[in-house]
């Protein structure tokens, strides 16, 4: 099976339902389906063939969502790029998997610069809504997304399938301890079983209707609109989290029964005083990226008292590892959960060998949603799959430490690298303190993550200033802000005379996290 | 200083780290990447803390809170409702 067989079996069954839903726009099945295909037709016209990767640069909407779906229609293989990326990123994504196209929204051209034209593999671009600057674009073939919409009737049928399951559909970057993203390589079959056991254990049906409010850049906001469009239900986008009474009015008016968060929306929605407000549809919640604090968990349940809480863990080369049987939240609160169906966890020492129960050690994953590896950096992809049980077979070595009890149920205990974990995302120190390091009169730089009850972790510049030099925590700032994603962007930066060093004469993080936290990491 | 100058000042320390660029009174916070969620909340202490009102959790919604024009008429509607109750 295909991923965009989601959308159209969904199409054959149930017409006439809404898909989905955003802002003031509702379609169809039948409607999404049709301009998928209208939009499918314009890539392969545009010279989109098996293989190609599109871009998607766009806000949770419609038309990324249509972009999605035309992507594999067309054979392509889909990146859903953040919204808030900046130039010199979009620029590196692309030129990495030399994208053929992008589709990206109008009025952002002129932002981008000579960015997209300067991408020599890209030939093709489609604009979302009114643009300007199209000359920034140069050579490339430019096209309205509209206008591609607007295909003569025979466009609405699918383009004939070319790719079978074990090919590509989607990259996904991530955050790498290198400082440079790596594409994630996932196949039509990683996505297929990751989708398939995950709406297993949510036991989700064509009545649910889930809310995503995180971006379709981030796998867990993506796999909302796929997994909706495989169960025939209906998905609402949202741009964000960032007005949280509209999100709740959201809930109520559209009736929804499932709604995904991450730990940074539970801290939000329990600021909020919601003691007068019930839900009656509701009827899940999921969380992963970080743990939600019992506290967090102990809150949310006297704030929906009917609904179930699903604790769950997970990372994009798999994604999804575990998730906590909702009768097992108040036996054991702190754990992840175990394996999902048809996927098996365990956890090896330093040697590879399995550790018995309570030992901690690496977490290792088996199974069909274990990517293909990371785009054309075979070295990474050999230290995360390692060979497995059977020939060839290989599985995913995560990086991250745990320990597992003696009914299999899996507890965090730390991760092998310094990757920070903020709202929800990863966020690599070393790309961060490359940024820093960019910026004049910086020395030397440290990123680390400090313990924050809304972000999981904040983000902490630790720097020292080249002599002479002075620089303003503000200054430091504006430079990050004009260069990352916005989650990537420090919360804080220190100004100190010097940095602790290891005796190799590097900056030692683990001494600087330690004097910033009070020691008590 | 009148509200809206507060509130830009505001809005350019916290999120615009210091910089002082062509922030017009309807341009979106939203779209213009300037807020995020954790920052709503920063702006409603900062609210109701400088011009002492009181922001119900139904008023954080974009119509309410979303540009320099709609805060402005929001703190405006509120610093009313305020003195009528006083």
């Amino acid at each position: 099976m295909q991923v965009e067989s989601f959308l159209e079996l969904s199409a054959q069954r149930f017409p006439d339902k809404i898909a989905l839903i955003c802002g003031r726009r509702r379609l169809s099945y039948r409607d999404l389906d049709q301009q998928a295909n209208r939009m499918a037709h314009s890539l392969v016209g545009a010279g989109v063939e098996r293989g190609d990767r599109v871009a998607v640069y766009l806000d949770n909407s419609v038309e990324a969502v249509i972009s999605v779906f035309a992507i594999l229609k067309a054979g392509g293989v889909f990146l859903a790029v953040n919204p808030t990326i900046k130039a010199d990123k979009l620029g590196y994504i692309l030129n990495n998997c030399r994208a053929k196209g992008l589709v990206m929204p109008g009025n952002k051209v002129e932002a981008m610069g000579t960015t997209v034209a300067d991408v020599s593999p890209l030939r093709a671009v489609w604009l979302v809504g009114p643009s300007s600057h199209e000359d920034l674009l140069s050579d490339k073939f430019v096209a309205s997304f509209n206008a591609a919409l607007q295909g003569p009737d025979s466009s609405s049928e699918s383009p004939s399938k070319k790719c079978i399951d074990i090919d590509l559909a989607a990259l996904i970057y991530t955050s790498g301890s290198t400082g440079r993203p790596k594409g994630v390589m996932l196949t039509h079959l990683n996505i297929v079983s990751a989708a398939t056991s995950i709406t297993t254990y949510l036991e989700n049906n064509s009545d649910d209707v889930i809310l995503n409010v995180l971006p379709l850049s981030f796998d867990y906001g993506l796999y909302q609109v796929l997994m909706a469009f495989k169960i025939g239900g209906t998905i609402v986008l949202e741009r964000s989290f960032t007005y949280p009474y509209e999100i709740i009015k959201t809930i109520l008016r559209e009736n929804i029964t499932g709604l995904p968060i991450v730990p940074t929306i539970s801290a939000v929605l329990l600021q909020l005083d919601l003691s007068t407000v019930k839900f009656p549809s509701l009827r899940y919640i999921t969380n992963t990226a970080a743990a939600l604090p019992t506290e967090h968990i102990r809150r949310l349940r006297e704030l929906f008292p009917t609904v179930t809480i699903y604790s769950m863990y997970g990372l994009t080369e798999c994604k999804r590892v575990s998730y906590l049987p909702p009768d097992q939240i108040d036996i054991r609160p702190t754990s992840v959960g175990r394996g999902m169906p048809n996927e098996e966890v365990f956890i090896v020492d330093e040697a590879g060998r399995r550790v018995p129960p309570g030992a901690v050690g690496e977490l290792v994953v088996r199974g069909s949603n274990v990517m293909k590896g990371y785009w054309e950096l075979p070295d990474e992809t050999d230290r995360m799959l390692k060979p497995g049980l059977l020939p060839n077979e290989k599985v995913l070595y995560t990086g991250d430490l745990f320990r597992m009890d003696d009914e299999g149920y899996l507890y965090f205990f730390g991760r092998k690298d310094d990757i920070i974990k903020t709202r929800g995302e990863k966020v690599s120190p070393k790309e961060v303190e490359d940024v820093l390091y960019a910026l004049d009169g910086i020395s030397e730089a440290a990123v680390i993550g400090i313990p924050d009850q809304v972000l999981g972790q904040a983000i902490r510049a630790v720097v020292t200033l080249c002599e002479g030099a002075k620089l303003t925590e503000q200054e430091v700032l504006r430079h990050c802000a004009a260069r990352l994603e916005s989650f990537m962007v420090p919360q804080s930066v220190i100004f100190q005379a010097s940095l602790p060093k290891t005796a190799s004469g590097k900056i030692s993080k683990r001494e600087v996290a330690a004097v910033q936290t009070g020691g008590d990491m | 200083m009148t509200i809206e100058q507060q509130l830009k000042q505001f809005v350019i320390d916290n999120f615009l780290f210091g910089q002082v660029r062509d922030l017009k009174d309807e341009d979106s916070f939203f779209d213009q990447g300037i807020i995020d969620s954790t920052g709503v909340l920063e702006l409603i202490a900062f609210l109701e803390e400088s011009f002492e009102i009181k922001v119900a959790d139904a008023d954080l919604v974009p119509e309410n809170l979303d540009s320099i024009r709609a805060v402005t008429a929001f703190v405006q509607r509120q610093m009313n409702v305020t003195k009528v109750e006083l």
